[in-house]
């Protein structure tokens, strides 16, 4: 018997046309790998990675876009296929016609998706129904900047194949999101554990501090008037940082770590920032001013 | 080996403090032996255990958790009955001569020494499959270079402080180079990238250039 050859339709896919300064494909990280020196790296804005995914029916660890700073497009090759935009809103346009972000919108092959500038926050989020089917390194496609493991960035003219839908779509198709701000932005931190080695802890939450431009995935750098050590030319023993911790270099100006934080580090933390306010930290742009509370015990009751 | 001390490290982590290295390494291995489903990352530091948790609601269950952990006697745990890793090493570092002058020693003693005791891997960090080797010979206690080198080759052993360590991957570093290995420190490839993990024993080889 002879069967008929099977027509297997084409595989969709994205072709980049421009990436603006920095596009990166992530998805929610390695985990279990720090004590070989391999950071969790993954989406700097979780929240935004996941409600991109939760909106076109994705499981969410399903690789999405993060653009920094927009100015990104890419050309939908291969059929039709939904998206959605999350996180910095860049006015994404699908042929130069907006849609809203928070929401899912359907693109015909052919059709260009394309972000322009954010006027608040940094990192916009394109997701597509399938996720990104780029090849996984250590079981993650996430950019680890820092290592360099993972996806490179991307270039123009790379074609990232779209994976097979999971799920079936949600009913809602907008999501209420609260905006970005512009202004101050306010991180709760549990105190230590060395604030000891601070000469006055308290320094970090009586400041407004502003946002350094040579922040990045790395840590978010921070601008003030100091903090002073308490024993200078002490040397803390190397110890597990994570994403949030606040450490402070001999400079005394600190540094919020980010999702392609070092594993280890021997800067005193002098608090680490809660979990759920460590996305918001993804979203700080150049001079935008930064406050920190101590946050209230039990954490737990916020959640 | 007392209880460590366990405290809060944000609201998604705990941090156990420790005495020694001993201390670090046996409770990360009883920790990972344990496999705790709300355990994400362990990862051992100088003097501390850092447990990274899934979620912040496991936060306060696992502090009263790990406060009844039963720990061994590190000397059973940190007695080398083997070496788990034999490095071969060309002894022909940039930094050799220099770091004989520093230690008042000969070259010859320098590598007699880097080579005469067995070193453990202590933690990680700097780079994947980077490796703090501790508790070797205690006379090999170099400062680092005033001036860190833009790239030092990978597969260069280097002593800083009281670590020895060997670069993964060419990368800026600002030890002292004492000589380079063939041996792949890191391969992603491979089902366990890295070739040396904390724990390990390993004992260091001069062999000759071909």
């Amino acid at each position: 018997m002879i069967r008929p050859p099977m027509i297997r339709p084409p595989r969709i896919s994205l072709e980049v046309r421009e990436t603006g300064p920095l596009a990166l494909v992530e998805d929610l990280g390695r985990a279990g790998l720090a004590h070989v020196g391999v950071t969790r790296s993954g989406a700097a804005d979780r929240r935004a990675h996941r409600l991109a995914n939760r909106l076109l029916a994705n499981a969410e660890d399903r690789a999405t876009i993060e653009i920094t700073f927009g100015q990104f497009s890419a050309r939908v090759l291969g059929g039709d296929v939904d998206i959605a935009v999350t996180g910095a809103d860049a006015q994404p346009a699908i042929d130069g016609i907006p849609f809203g972000v928070n929401s899912v919108a359907h693109i015909l092959e052919g059709q260009v998706i394309s972000l322009g500038m954010p006027h608040s926050g940094v990192r916009s989020y394109l997701g597509v129904r399938g996720g990104l089917a780029v090849a996984a390194v250590l079981a993650s496609r996430s950019y680890d900047t820092m290592s360099g493991i993972g996806p490179p960035p991307l270039r123009s003219g790379d074609v990232l194949p779209v994976g097979e839908p999971a799920g079936h779509l949600p009913e809602l198709d907008q999501a209420p999101v609260a905006a970005i701000p512009s202004g101050p932005v306010e991180f709760r931190l549990v105190r230590g554990p060395r604030d000891d080695w601070c000469g006055d802890p308290e320094a970090l939450v009586r400041t407004e501090w502003l946002t350094s431009p040579r922040s990045d995935r790395v840590g978010v750098r921070l601008a003030g008037p100091g903090i002073t050590h308490r024993w200078p030319g002490r040397q803390l023993p190397s110890e597990g940082a994570v994403r949030g911790s606040v450490q402070v270099p001999p400079d005394g100006q600190p540094i919020i770590l980010g999702a392609d934080h070092p594993v280890t580090g021997g800067y005193p933390v002098i608090g680490v920032v809660i979990d759920a306010d460590t996305d918001g930290l993804a979203q700080l742009r150049p001079g935008q001013p930064v406050r920190f509370i101590w946050a209230p015990r039990p954490h737990r009751d916020r959640y | 080996m007392s209880a460590p001390t366990i405290r809060d490290y944000g609201d998604r982590a705990l941090l156990l403090d420790c005495a020694s290295t001993d201390e670090v390494l046996a409770l990360a291995a009883i920790l990972r032996a344990a496999d705790l489903a709300e355990v994400t990352d362990i990862v051992p530091g100088a003097r501390t255990v850092l447990v990274t948790l899934t979620e912040p609601a496991q936060q306060a269950a696992m502090r009263t958790r790990l406060a009844t952990v039963e720990l061994a006697t590190p000397t059973e745990l940190a007695q080398p009955d083997r070496d788990d890793a034999v490095i071969d090493v060309i002894y022909d570092g940039a930094d050799l001569a220099e770091v004989a002058a520093l230690l008042k020693m000969d070259v010859t003693d320098v590598i007699e020494a880097h080579t005469g005791t067995p070193w453990r891997v202590g933690f990680g960090g700097f780079a994947p499959g980077f490796a703090y080797l501790v508790d070797g010979d205690s006379r090999l206690s170099v400062p680092r270079r005033t001036q860190p080198r833009t790239r030092v080759p990978a597969g260069s052993v280097a002593l800083a402080g009281e670590f020895s360590g060997i670069y993964p991957r060419e990368s800026p570093g600002g030890w002292q180079l004492i000589g380079h290995t063939r041996a792949v420190l890191w391969d992603v490839e491979r089902t366990q990238p890295a070739l040396l993990m904390p724990g390990m024993w390993v004992t260091f080889r001069a062999v000759d250039a071909p």
